[in-house]
């Protein structure tokens, strides 16, 4: 039962052919079994889930999402089981408190199987920087699962899960969806509430979902969507039904394709998959239309101006006072903070709080932090003026399909520009998925990137769900054991 | 401009991070590649543009100023390495 989607699950629940139990204990076999490959979980609660999932099934479904097992990210505050951001100074964290996003879900009768792997604080590409384990591509064993959502992304992909919530910076979710082939979705800034998401880039951070196919990702949406008053970012806006917007056929729409998405640096096959992916948008009945967005190769160097400058501010209170780990033995407070955080940050961690301390510096400020600031506004227009000729943009969400772990071990430059085809989304705060549209010829899945205005949501799915439909190829699944 | 030792040495102080020799010789390294990269606005003349920091319209959200339940004390303290009971407890400042 652990291949199915969650509209499929729910169907076998509803008819009495299966129980929330059941569920549990065929993921939770599925994932003693692929667990040892893809590494995808920092922590699962056997005996919670199954609790759970013992009382959804006593109780009446509020939700579809009743009584299906899900993974979160491991970067979303969790009462009852360990946060730790993939980083030593929160090793063993258990907060006060879930995160907006949890509570919902467990108001929906969701079942949390447990806490996936991430990159250290969301920072990174490739998961390689989780403190505690790496997770690996199910698709094939050495590669990385992208990230910094890689655990969520590997565990969808490899059934370990129905699905996961990510959170998506600068292409967090999308890079690791395409990655691994499963659908993934970065909702427009505002529209769900990151109250209890751990804070990296706070201008540029959305949860959002990954799962198995788009009707799932809209399922989700439905339930994640909304206002919080304890996230003053969030915006009170009406949520729609997001799977009434799933019907075929894209009559009427104008989709654009952006020639500088399509530079130097794509690989051959990713691009063959994309305008592969195209065509069948077009016999879809949508008009495909040339769009340009000059500044986005300025987009990688905004980005690792902003991101890094917010961090090196959120992440000032890791200091060994309230939470997480503490240096014991220092014997003045500034040498516990110092010794406290240079003991539990990683290596990508603190190269980041070192780039965004020095572009915030006196003297260094107007140069770095403010023009980024100017030119993120150049980003966002190039966006806003392509909106107004066409209702989506689609193009590849990485340059490559998944590469080799340790590829980029001593060079984060040339990791940090494979970021550039997810990053300007971010910037421009709208919504953003990846879909998963092909495959190259080492078998590796290739994801086609959507990209709408401000709460076009549910143009994204509509389009999605069709090319999912076209590339007949959501049966397609890893071989693992 | 090319970063140098002290210039990390610097910025590691203000972010409360110790770092070896062996870190600061590489995050120099790092560093001036990264930055010498970003240089690359400079390309841009914006003069006259305008910020962006936040992508929303939302300018202010307000709310009640009503007192509301909040996080009870023995839990807002559960967490940390060292507590009394009362307060966060850390090495002596004065």
């Amino acid at each position: 039962m652990h291949h199915m989607t969650i509209h499929e699950a729910r169907q076998l629940l509803d008819k009495g052919e299966t129980t929330s139990v059941k569920l549990v204990e065929a993921v939770l076999e599925r994932i003693d079994s692929v667990e040892p490959q893809i590494r995808a979980y920092l922590h699962l609660d056997r005996e919670g889930a199954l609790a759970a999932a013992e009382k959804a099934d006593n109780g009446k479904p509020n939700s579809p999402l009743h009584g299906i097992p899900l993974s979160v990210k491991d970067v979303l505050c969790t009462h009852d089981m360990p946060t730790t951001c993939g980083s030593k100074i929160l090793e063993g964290f258990i907060p006060p408190y879930d995160a907006t996003v949890v509570e919902r879900l467990r108001s929906a009768g969701a079942i949390l199987l447990g806490k996936v792997a991430m990159d250290e604080f969301a920072m990174g590409s490739t998961s390689e920087n989780c403190a505690f384990q790496v997770p690996e591509n199910p698709w094939k064993a050495g590669y990385v699962t992208g990230g910094s959502s890689g655990g969520s992304a590997a565990a969808v992909a490899a059934d370990a899960c129905f699905a996961s919530l990510g959170s998506d910076t600068g292409g967090s979710i999308r890079q690791p969806a395409s990655l691994c082939g499963t659908v993934g979705m970065k909702p427009t800034y505002g529209r769900v509430s990151r109250y209890g998401l751990v804070a990296f880039a706070s201008s540029l951070d959305q949860i959002g979902p990954l799962a198995k196919d788009v009707q799932d990702c809209a399922l989700i949406m439905n339930c994640l969507a909304g206002h919080d008053p304890r996230d003053s970012t969030s915006v009170n806006r009406p949520v729609p039904d997001y799977t009434a917007a799933l019907s075929e056929g894209l009559a009427g729409m104008r989709i654009g394709v952006p020639e500088e998405y399509f530079g130097e640096g794509l690989d051959p096959e990713v691009n063959r998959a994309i305008r592969d992916g195209i065509a069948m948008l077009k016999d879809a009945g949508a008009e495909i239309v040339d769009v340009r967005l000059p500044h986005t190769e300025y987009c990688v160097a905004v980005y690792y101006l902003i991101a890094p400058a917010e961090a090196s501010s959120n992440l000032a209170r890791f200091d060994g006072v309230r939470f997480g780990h503490r240096a014991m033995e220092a014997e003045t407070l500034l040498d516990m903070y110092r010794q406290t955080r240079s003991e539990g940050f990683g290596d990508e961690v603190k190269r980041r709080i070192l780039i965004g301390t020095y572009a915030l510096s006196a003297g260094y400020y107007d140069a770095y932090y403010k023009k980024a600031s100017q030119v993120r506004t150049l980003i966002k227009n190039d966006f806003e003026s392509a909106f107004t000729t066409c209702d989506l943009l689609v193009s590849p969400v990485t340059p490559t399909p998944a590469w080799k772990k340790g590829t980029h071990a001593d060079d984060p430059l040339a990791l940090y520009l494979s970021d550039i085809l997810t990053i300007s989304a971010n910037l421009a705060g709208i919504p953003a998925m990846s879909v998963p549209c092909g495959f190259s010829s080492n078998g590796l899945p290739i994801g086609m990137q959507l990209q709408g205005a401000h709460f076009a949501e549910e143009t994204l799915l509509r389009a999605a769900w069709n090319l999912e439909r076209c590339a007949g190829i959501s049966d397609h699944k890893p071989k693992l054991p | 401009m090319k970063i140098t030792n002290e210039n990390v040495e610097r910025v590691a102080r203000l972010a409360r991070l110790d770092l070896s020799p062996g870190e600061i010789e590489t995050m120099t390294r790092q560093l001036d590649t990264i930055l010498s990269y970003v240089a690359k606005l400079d390309e841009l003349d914006t003069a006259d543009i305008d910020v962006t920091t936040h992508t929303q319209s939302m300018v202010n959200a307000f709310r009640d100023d009503a007192v509301l339940p909040s996080l009870p004390r023995e839990k807002a303290l559960a967490a940390a390495p060292r507590q009394n009971g009362e307060a966060f407890v850390v090495p002596r400042i004065i």
